[in-house]
């Protein structure tokens, strides 16, 4: 069944070895913006996959019929329409989460993980592989929102989707919270430690050296 | 007309878009790379947000927003829940222009751009300036000025870090760290240092 594994491939392939945060350098705006809290990650990360999905989708259906040269406006258009429906639902049965997200869920329209999926992917292939290839896409992101997210509440907090985790030192525990953890910056620490991480347990995603030594030709003496 | 002046400096310095607001980061990290590429993209920034924040209070205040429509007979009509797909049109319909006239008339810097100038469309610090320009209610002359200022602060830290990479070029780094892992340290630092421009700012 090759069909079958190369969609296990197209689906899988964006988690950790085409990772569209840590290699690709897509959507890392809301990476860093919603990531203070778990709980709001997971939100996030939820709707992203939602609108890349069935944008990618829909994309993929009238991809004949998209002229060139307007493409991004066609494109565009279907994104903001489902993210405007992805927000009424959300402060219709979410209300909390959709306060606490405020504009970050606005934002998802120009998420360039979305249009970059739709417009190098979605445009190109059928419906099928497009939608596994977002799904994917959008998993992978989840995967790094959670992991920062998890890290940043843990470390700043001692909280886990608001259940207090490790003891903090001002009830008599021993953790006192790292307040830098809750500030923008940590962000991006935590994301370049991140892609540290995961560059050398995979070392072929490191980015070559743009100089070195001359290779040495003859003896070096 | 100071009023202006501190206006573009806000905008600029103590709001900086990537490194305050943390907005519009994709292109930010992807094209610091050489500072002469960073040069091409802040003068498409510069020219893609002062043309689109006025263009889009325009639009807001004509069409969208509460009463506009009041000398049609309509003074209850509330369209401003349209406003994100307004603006992302207009934006979209800027960039693609700009597009089409890149690729007629220079053709080496639009090959440079390659897949981020659509993807200009989808700057977040783009469409962020639109919103603010409605949340703050500036008039048409703040809107422009409020729009070429927010140009102005991306293309100055977008040239710092390119500036920043291109010395670590030559740096010995762990290999993992080469690259986007270094980049990200260096504008976790970066924007701790733009923090005290918020202080400054303060009277």
């Amino acid at each position: 069944m090759p069909a079958r594994a190369s969609l296990w491939t197209t689906l899988t392939a964006p988690l950790l070895r085409e990772n569209p945060v840590t290699l690709q350098i897509l959507g890392i705006c809301s990476a860093l913006a919603v990531t203070t809290t778990l709980e709001t990650a997971l939100t996030m990360a939820a709707s992203l996959s939602v609108v890349v999905t069935l944008a990618a989708g829909i994309i993929s259906l009238i991809r004949r019929h998209i002229p060139d040269t307007i493409r991004l406006i066609v494109q565009i258009v279907i994104i903001a329409s489902l993210v405007i429906v992805i927000d009424q639902v959300l402060q219709a049965w979410f209300y909390d989460i959709s306060r606490a997200l405020s504009v970050f869920v606005g934002l998802i329209t120009t998420n360039c993980l979305v249009l970059g999926r739709t417009e190098a992917f979605a445009r190109h292939n059928p419906p099928l592989p497009a939608m596994v290839d977002a799904l994917g896409n959008a998993l992978g992101y989840s995967l790094v929102l959670i992991v920062i997210g998890t890290l940043r509440e843990l470390l700043g907090k001692g909280e886990l989707l608001g259940h207090a985790v490790l003891p903090l030192a001002d009830q008599g525990g021993w953790f006192t919270p790292l307040s830098l953890m809750l500030l923008a910056p940590s962000g991006f620490f935590l994301l370049g430690g991140l892609v540290w991480a995961i560059r050398s347990w995979r070392p072929e995603q490191a980015e070559a050296p743009e100089f070195g030594p001359m290779p040495q030709r003859g003896p070096a003496e | 007309m100071s009023e202006l002046w501190s206006l573009f400096l806000r905008a600029g310095f103590a709001e900086n878009m990537p490194l305050s607001l943390f907005l519009g980061l994709c292109t930010f990290l992807a094209l610091s790379k050489r500072p002469a590429t960073a040069m091409g993209l802040g003068v498409a920034m510069i020219g893609v947000m002062g043309v689109t924040v006025p263009l889009n209070q325009l639009v807001y205040d004509g069409l969208l927003a509460p009463g506009a429509w009041a000398w049609a007979g309509m003074p209850d009509l509330d369209l401003s829940y349209l406003a994100l797909i307004a603006f992302i049109g207009v934006i979209a319909a800027t960039v693609q222009l700009l597009e089409m006239v890149l690729d007629r008339y220079f053709p080496a810097i639009h090959a440079a751009f390659g897949v981020f100038l659509p993807l200009l469309t989808v700057q977040c610090a783009i469409l962020a300036g639109s919103l603010f320009m409605v949340e703050r209610r500036y008039s048409l002359p703040e809107a422009a000025v409020f729009g070429l200022g927010s140009g102005t602060g991306f293309v100055l830290a977008v040239v710092l870090l390119s500036a920043l990479r291109t010395r670590l070029a030559y740096a010995d780094l762990p290999a993992g760290l080469r690259g986007l892992g270094i980049t990200f340290l260096l504008t976790g630092l970066m924007s701790l240092g733009f923090a005290s421009f918020t202080l400054m700012a303060a009277p």
